[in-house]
């Protein structure tokens, strides 16, 4: 530790003003602060400060994400040779746990790498270029871009992915802080609408599924979707049903602990849950969002459910089960709440929490084209947000405005 | 009058001052310092090696002549301390063994009346004790106040008890009350702790509004209790000023001299034994500190933890502080300090483990404890903001420099020190009070 800092006080002087890799500083500075918390004293107003920092809240994101991070690469392995297998009876002890969590690492793990690799050195480009400061902010988007990825996507695919999403969903606005849709969403959404064929349908969503034949590799939500508007007594439509029964492969627990098909991170409840958990309790992540997104899902889903006609058993679905499919909690917990992307007053965040529920499983159930509708509905709220904050605002102003009149 | 503030926090700092007097034998150095003013521009009347007595006219308001500086004690202005651009930072007055007043005309009591009071508080030096919100600089004599404001509690960290200050002061303190209630045809208000039974000096003191303030730190600030009980709109005015100077003023008006003295208590983690100390305005703190400091690096500040003035080893007492706190100076890294689990570090979040054991006290320094980021978090000062504003917008509304949203925001009901506590708790280190201040002033220039 000693030994370090000596090494860096060494270096330091070829990267300060007039060293040779001055124009460097900003790469040197990240990585010293990255292992000290620099010696700075407050120079102006309060002497002493709250020992949290961005970086310190970063992290609890990631700590909060690794259940799902480690459950999807189980999933990853479990789904890719329960497929392989299809149909053999026995399969379950051929394999044990840590092969398909072995089998899942070397999948997951080179996404992860391509999304720090490729988002980092953007990062530092931008900060280089505009001579400050590397922010934090990347240290969270890559590891939820990954996260929410299916598990075939191509590494290049992926990288362009994440340069889209650093670029255009975050520095062209400034960086950290000043971005108005979540950078982690920009990026699925742009391989969602740039590359369809590998973001959608059935045979990404486990690994190699589409070499391998009459392997069914379909999310729980794509096959609902066929449902829609096909009678319900034909024989076939009940068949995809019964899956959603409690034996079924897209059963409530199996869906609750996330055993199904989808992206890395998105399957398990459970997982999800837990990582809940850590951002409610340290107050890293907003309750007021994750509450009225919940209960604004629940509620379109009870109402779709309610009206639903006896042609659409997707809205036949009870509404708990419905939320636990796809990427609903995921979306709730780690992408809704980003607090630079919502809305940021408190009343704000009630109607952008509880709209982004209601919108997430409007568009998932109402809209076939999109069989999942939690990405588009918390990017169109993100966009959303700032109107939404501005009236509350305009509400306060009102107020103090009329206070001014009756005095008078 | 009830006021109940829920948010808010007291943090835990290490350091109170004990209930006891020490004694020190008085400095020979005072100083007035006129960046103590905000806004000030001084106009120097003596020079170094002038002979003055307590009470005489160091330097005045260039804007308003009225507007006078004395001297808090007798002897010899020993230096003229000047920092960049030659801007007057301290007049430095050597004083000799014994005070020499300077003689103000004494006048009846029962005679007094608002123009007469404004007088005599202009000529002998006292009138700087009265500020005004919005800006808190000192008031403006010709305006006509809508309320006067007196905190009769201060629920910063550390801060002195006033209760305790008092002991003994009633008449003194009514008188001045007295004295001050007829600076307003609105109402003045003595706003009391409500947290705990406040002193009888308080509590039955006669002729103004008494109000019990609930709740956590800020509500001892005069702008948070502004806010509740006279919110203040465009062109209003609202005069406050310190308890102490409250005794100050009845002294000048019983006596007919300009008696400085105040009680300060010396505080903070870096000090051998807290206690309170009765000095004269001014005082250099070097005889308050001497041999009562622990080891280490120490910062030194006029006033509280959040909101203070950083002072130098043998520097002098601001004009509005009553407390000195003596910190550790936080100049040192810290290896992956973000990452380890931290079961010592104060944090009002749960990020860190300390919350596993929570203590009564830290040995808070003055680390920053990471670098400036943009805004990130959201929500997080409105759990210490107390007024109904959104500070978050207020602050990009400054940093936009768009005044008519800065007023729609409510600018004139803030001041720095209201948002010292978001700024202590802000998780991206953005300096806060500096931001509220520049937006103050901007709006004080375009005004005038």
């Amino acid at each position: 530790m000693k030994l370090m800092h000596n090494i860096l006080n060494k270096i330091k002087p070829h990267f300060e003003e007039g060293g040779k890799l001055q124009t460097l500083y900003p790469a040197y500075d990240a990585f010293e602060t990255f292992l000290f918390v620099p010696n700075h004293t407050s120079d102006s107003g309060t002497h002493i400060k709250d020992a949290v920092d961005l970086k310190r809240t970063m992290v609890l994101v990631i700590i909060a994400l690794i259940p799902c991070l480690l459950f999807g690469m189980w999933n990853t392995g479990y789904q890719y040779f329960s497929q392989l297998q299809e149909g053999m009876t026995g399969f379950q002890d051929s394999y044990t746990n840590w092969e398909y969590f072995f089998f899942g690492l070397c999948k997951v793990l080179p996404l992860i790498i391509v999304s720090y690799v490729v988002g980092l050195s953007v990062e530092f480009y931008f900060a280089v270029k505009r001579k400050h400061q590397v922010n934090e902010g990347y240290l969270v988007t890559g590891m939820l871009i990954p996260l929410t990825m299916p598990i075939d996507v191509p590494l290049w695919m992926l990288a362009l992915s994440v340069v889209f999403a650093v670029v255009i969903g975050k520095e062209v606005f400034g960086g950290t802080g000043m971005n108005i849709l979540n950078p982690a969403l920009t990026a699925r959404a742009f391989i969602f609408f740039a590359y369809p064929t590998k973001m959608s349908g059935d045979k990404v969503w486990v690994n190699q599924a589409g070499s391998l034949d009459g392997v069914s590799g379909e999310t729980a939500l794509g096959e609902l979707a066929t449902l829609i508007n096909v009678d319900s007594s034909n024989i076939n439509t009940s068949n995809i049903f019964s899956q959603f029964s409690n034996d079924g492969i897209y059963s409530l627990s199996n869906a609750f602990f996330g055993i199904i098909p989808g992206s890395v991170g998105e399957t398990s409840v459970l997982a999800i849950l837990i990582g809940a958990c850590v951002l409610l309790f340290t107050g890293v992540g907003s309750r007021i969002i994750m509450f009225s997104m919940f209960f604004g899902g629940l509620l379109m889903a009870y109402i779709l459910n309610l009206v639903g006609p006896e042609t659409n058993l997707f809205m036949s679905l009870p509404p708990i089960h419905q939320l636990c499919l796809g990427g609903f909690f995921f979306g709730m917990v780690f992408m809704a709440t980003d607090p630079v992307s919502a809305a940021q007053t408190t009343k704000g965040k009630i109607i952008y929490g509880f709209l982004c529920g209601v919108l997430s499983i409007l568009i998932r159930i109402v809209n076939p084209a999109y069989p999942e509708g939690v990405m588009v509905a918390i990017l169109f709220m993100n966009v959303m947000a700032p109107l939404i904050d501005h009236y509350v605002v305009q509400a306060n102003i009102n107020r103090r405005l009329k206070r001014i009149e009756t005095n008078e | 009058m009830d006021v109940k503030i829920t948010k808010g926090v007291d943090i835990k700092i290490k350091g109170i001052a004990d209930r006891v007097y020490a004694n020190i034998s008085p400095s020979k150095y005072y100083a007035v310092k006129p960046s103590d003013f905000h806004l000030l521009i001084p106009k120097l009347i003596v020079k170094v090696g002038d002979s003055v007595k307590a009470g005489d006219v160091l330097f005045h308001d260039k804007n308003m002549e009225r507007i006078k500086f004395t001297s808090p004690v007798s002897g010899v202005i020993s230096d003229i301390v000047r920092g960049a651009k030659r801007k007057i930072l301290e007049v430095v007055i050597e004083a000799g063994d014994e005070i020499q007043y300077k003689e103000f005309e004494k006048r009846n009591l029962a005679s007094l009346n608002r123009n007469s009071i404004i007088q005599d508080l202009l000529i002998s030096g006292l009138w700087p004790v009265i500020r005004q919100r919005p800006f808190s600089t000192i008031a403006n004599p010709d305006d006509e106040p809508k309320a006067i404001f007196i905190s009769a509690f201060d629920s910063s960290p550390l801060a002195p008890d006033n209760d305790f200050i008092f002991h003994g002061d009633k008449d003194l303190f009514q008188l001045g009350l007295d004295i001050v209630s007829q600076l307003c045809n609105g109402t003045t208000h003595l706003n009391v702790d409500g947290n705990s039974n406040s002193a009888k000096v308080f509590s039955n003191a006669k002729g103004v509004q008494i109000n019990n303030i609930y709740g956590p730190h800020p509500s001892g600030n005069v702008g948070v209790q502004i806010h509740h009980l006279a919110p203040i709109n465009k062109g209003d005015v609202v005069w406050y000023l310190a308890p102490q100077d409250v005794l100050t003023i009845a002294r000048f008006f019983k006596d007919g001299k300009y008696d400085a003295s105040k009680i300060v208590a010396l505080t903070g983690a870096k000090v051998k034994k807290p206690r309170y100390y009765r000095i004269i305005q001014g005082m250099s703190i070097t005889p308050m500190i001497q041999d009562n400091l622990l080891d280490g690096d120490k910062r030194f500040i006029s006033g509280n933890v959040l909101t203070g003035t950083k002072i130098n080893q043998d520097g002098f007492i601001g004009f509005y502080d009553f407390q000195i706190s003596v910190i550790t100076e936080g100049n040192y890294s810290e290896f992956f300090g973000w990452l380890l689990p931290g079961f010592h570090k104060y944090s009002l979040s749960r990020t860190f483990f300390s919350w596993l054991n929570r203590k009564n006290e830290y040995d808070l320094d003055s680390n920053t404890h990471g670098e400036e980021r943009a805004f990130v978090m959201s929500g997080q000062y409105e759990k210490y903001m107390p007024i109904d504003i959104f500070p978050v917008h207020l602050i990009k509304s400054i940093l936009i420099e768009d005044i008519e949203l800065m007023e729609n925001l409510g600018i004139y009901e803030v001041d720095p020190e209201d948002f010292a506590l978001c700024e202590f708790a802000c998780t991206s280190k953005i300096p806060v009070q500096q931001i509220i201040r520049r937006g103050l002033d901007l709006i004080k220039k375009e005004c005038s």
